[in-house]
């Protein structure tokens, strides 16, 4: 006897039927949003209570100085929770209330210098430190308050504009402030001490225990401010504040006919934005032991938009995760054959996520390598000084040992003396060819693309390998900007962020 | 007569050369239903910039319960008890739709942002307070906005909803008088029934004072106790329904000179 079929309204009571309410509420259930290794994490990290989340991060910045003795990794610890901070206190401005504040870095300029002039042999004034930094944060909220005054009037463009023009003027008042002559009457006043800022700057003195210029110390300075005001803000977030925030950045208009007075709102945005940039200056002034005005250019703030942009903007635990993510790469690509082993896993990582079907991936792997082989041979044929460069990987600079150096050696094309002669020519003219490679490939479509893109990633290599890996100053932000290119490409609202709906 | 809950006296308002809104005077009393009408670019969403302050009058004078609130700014205006619709939605779309309602109530609420990063028992009392009181508003459309619904992001819900929601959002100003902006535009026969008993409930239940601008002749049929029409910013009829529908002006406004010579 056959099976008779299935009867309607027979199925089992978990899966409701099609069509009707039940079905609709709960659609939650049938989204499996994004799989593997990555959205796996990503789904462990939103449902992972805030709470726990804040202990485990705490926790481990915490514990690196205990762990390792290595005064580097520590140092990189401290300022990744200067990062944190920095970025936390960015996100309120930008994330939560869209506003498209580019001053930012003036207010941690700002902290940082009045805390060094309160703290140092600049005016003669050594401040304790409860007395200081509180004053120091009150008088950055406060400094919040003023410059948004101006331009509370203004959203979008003309904020963004307006904003990095008080950046400018604290950049100048900070690199030339050595002989200020108040109204004119002729006695000069050094009030930042100029081009090579202020110097010696007492540590912070906490509990009667002077703290010593060790990172370690201000591990746990920058850690425990960074808790407090991670639970502040989350408070604030679910709160009344919090939502008229998010409903301004939604429509200003609607905000306001709604009864949110919106002027006093981007106000106290920016301020509270600030008052946490407060915190930081003061931490740095005190870490560094002085402040110099080149710190707090713009190069700083795009870093920390770039933090606050990877992670999500709006997600508080997205922009701590994007400012530890930054800063650590930032670090790692300082020094070559690190950056080196960023660069090929990226490639690497992103053709294997990419390509599909498996035997476009396979055929793609195979013709990239027999590409960079065929050229190597072709070149070693014709000149053999070449492929006599010293392309390696390691820790002992360039020593030409282990798999991945033999690889290497086979598949790319790297003179002699290049990097001892610096001579960058060959890999500059690559890096222009990669660039018309990469625009070309996005004008062709189908299988010239695939074609195209196999020498394509090999130019670039060699513009990697021949110029970039001994440039990292200039590097460092290149790949910063590829990376953020790729991920605005793959997930516009950052790792973190909640995908936003304009108009549907 | 008692003071009208709304008045416009002599309102007057013109962009360069045009006089979108011409020595308007208009009454609504209390718990009364007017509509406005006129045909598109009569000036009927400029009287509603006008009176919540996002525009503000070159003459004239605008009372809320024989108060002045001209020249205030539009979120104090709300606060005082004027609350609006949109006629293209502005919707908060990002945020869940409860969120919607309890945004609306910022105005109501008092806890300081210290207050709040502490959570100290005012902004904690507050938080549940409005909580219940959006829940309370949601639960105004019936099925329509409530369980599930709460907590899906504005954006997901359907036009008939979002129109729901924007009127949701609107009466968590706790206002006297309401302003709808075209509430049944873009709705199917159906709805715009649904919309137009929602109205009628907004005034018995809600005992709100309402101001519509429709053009479902209708939904202004049914629900109006009075009705003004405009044309080029000048008021031209005001009556019950009949009066104004069969004024010679209005339907010459509405379908030109000849029409009204033949008719």
């Amino acid at each position: 006897m056959a099976d008779a079929p299935t009867p309607p309204g027979s199925q089992p009571a978990t899966s409701p039927q099609i069509g009707v309410d039940e079905w609709v509420k709960r659609s939650g259930e049938r989204i499996t949003g994004p799989g593997g290794i990555v959205g796996g994490s990503l789904r462990l990290a939103t449902r992972t209570p805030p709470a726990v989340l804040l202990a485990l991060f705490v926790g481990l910045a915490c514990v690196i100085p205990v762990l390792t003795s290595n005064g580097y990794v520590i140092g990189v610890d401290a300022d990744t929770m200067l990062y944190v901070l920095l970025a936390v206190g960015l996100n309120v401005a930008v994330g939560w209330a869209g506003l498209l504040d580019l001053g930012y870095v003036a207010f941690y300029g700002f902290a940082a210098y009045f805390y060094a002039e309160l703290s140092s042999a600049h005016y003669n004034l050594h401040w304790p430190t409860w007395q200081s930094v509180p004053l120091v944060v009150a008088a950055t909220i406060l400094l919040g308050f003023v410059l948004a005054l101006p331009s509370r009037r203004l959203s979008g463009d003309y904020l963004a504009i307006v904003t990095l023009f008080f950046l400018e003027i604290f950049n100048n008042f900070t690199s030339n402030g050595y002989a200020w002559d108040w109204l004119g009457f002729g006695a000069k006043h050094d009030i930042t001490g100029g081009p090579t800022g202020i110097n010696n700057v007492d540590p912070f003195r906490v509990f009667g225990h002077k703290l010593t210029n060790s990172p370690t110390d201000y591990v746990w300075v920058a850690a425990a401010g960074f808790t407090v005001v991670a639970i502040l803000f989350a408070f604030v977030n679910k709160s009344r504040t919090g939502r008229a925030w998010r409903a301004l950045r939604e429509d200003q208009l609607a905000a306001e006919v709604m009864g949110i007075p919106v002027k006093w709102l981007m106000l106290l945005a920016v301020a509270v934005g600030a008052g946490v940039a407060g915190f930081a200056g003061a931490v740095n002034g005190a870490y560094y032991q002085g402040v110099f005005p080149d710190t707090f250019m713009f190069p700083l703030l795009i870093t920390i938009y770039a933090m606050v942009i990877l992670g999500g903007a709006g997600s508080l635990g997205g922009v701590v995760f994007g400012a530890v993510v930054v800063n650590v790469l930032l670090e790692i690509l300082r020094t070559p054959y690190q950056a080196r082993w960023v660069f090929y896993a990226a490639v690497l990582i992103g053709i294997l996520a990419k390509v599909r079907p498996w035997r476009l991936l396979a055929a793609f792997l195979v013709a990239t390598a027999a590409f960079g082989v065929i050229v190597n041979e072709i070149v070693g044929a014709l000149w053999a000084r070449g492929v006599a460069g010293p392309i390696a990987v390691g820790p002992t600079s360039y020593a030409k040992t282990g798999f991945f150096a033999t690889l290497l050696r086979h598949w790319m094309v790297l003179p002699a003396k290049t990097y001892t002669d610096a001579n960058y020519a060959y890999g500059n003219y690559a890096f222009v060819l990669a660039i018309v490679l990469v625009l070309a490939s996005t004008v062709v479509t189908g299988w010239r693309r695939w074609a195209l893109l196999v020498p394509t990633l090999w130019v670039a290599a060699f513009a990697w390998e021949n110029t970039l890996i001994e440039q990292a100053p200039t590097t460092r932000p290149l790949l910063l900007g590829v990376i953020l290119i790729v991920l605005m490409a793959t997930r516009p609202a950052g790792l973190f962020g909640q995908t936003r709906v304009e108009v549907v | 007569m008692a003071t009208p809950m709304l008045e416009l006296r002599d309102l007057t308002v013109s962009f360069g050369g045009l006089t979108a809104v011409d020595k308007l005077n208009l009454e609504v009393g209390e718990n009364e239903i007017v509509s406005l009408i006129g045909p598109n670019g009569a000036g009927k969403t400029t009287v509603l910039n006008l009176i919540t302050g996002v525009q503000k009058p070159d003459s004239g004078d605008i009372f809320l319960g024989g108060e002045s609130v001209v020249g205030l700014a539009p979120h104090k205006i709300t606060q005082r008890g004027i609350a609006r619709t949109f006629q293209s939605l502005r919707l908060f779309l990002n945020m869940t739709v409860k969120e919607n309602v309890m945004a609306a109530q910022y105005g109501h609420t008092r806890a300081t942002i210290v207050e709040q990063m502490l959570q100290l028992p005012r902004a904690r009392r507050e938080e549940r307070e409005i909580n219940a009181f959006a829940e309370e508003k949601l639960a105004f459309f019936g099925e329509r906005l409530m369980g599930y619904r709460w907590d899906q992001p504005a954006y997901s819900l359907s036009y008939a909803n979002r129109r729901r929601l924007e009127i949701a959002r609107a009466t968590a100003t706790r206002p006297r008088v309401l302003l709808l902006d075209e509430p049944a535009a873009g709705m199917n026969p159906v709805e715009t029934h649904e919309i137009a008993e929602l109205i009628g409930k907004l005034r018995t239940e809600g005992g709100f004072t309402i101001l519509l601008i429709e053009h479902d002749m209708h939904v202004v049929e049914s629900i109006s106790d009075r009705v003004v029409a405009l044309d080029h910013g000048v008021k031209i009829a005001e009556g019950t329904f009949e009066q104004v529908a069969t004024d010679p002006r209005v339907v010459e406004a509405y379908l030109g000179t000849k029409a009204a010579a033949t008719k």
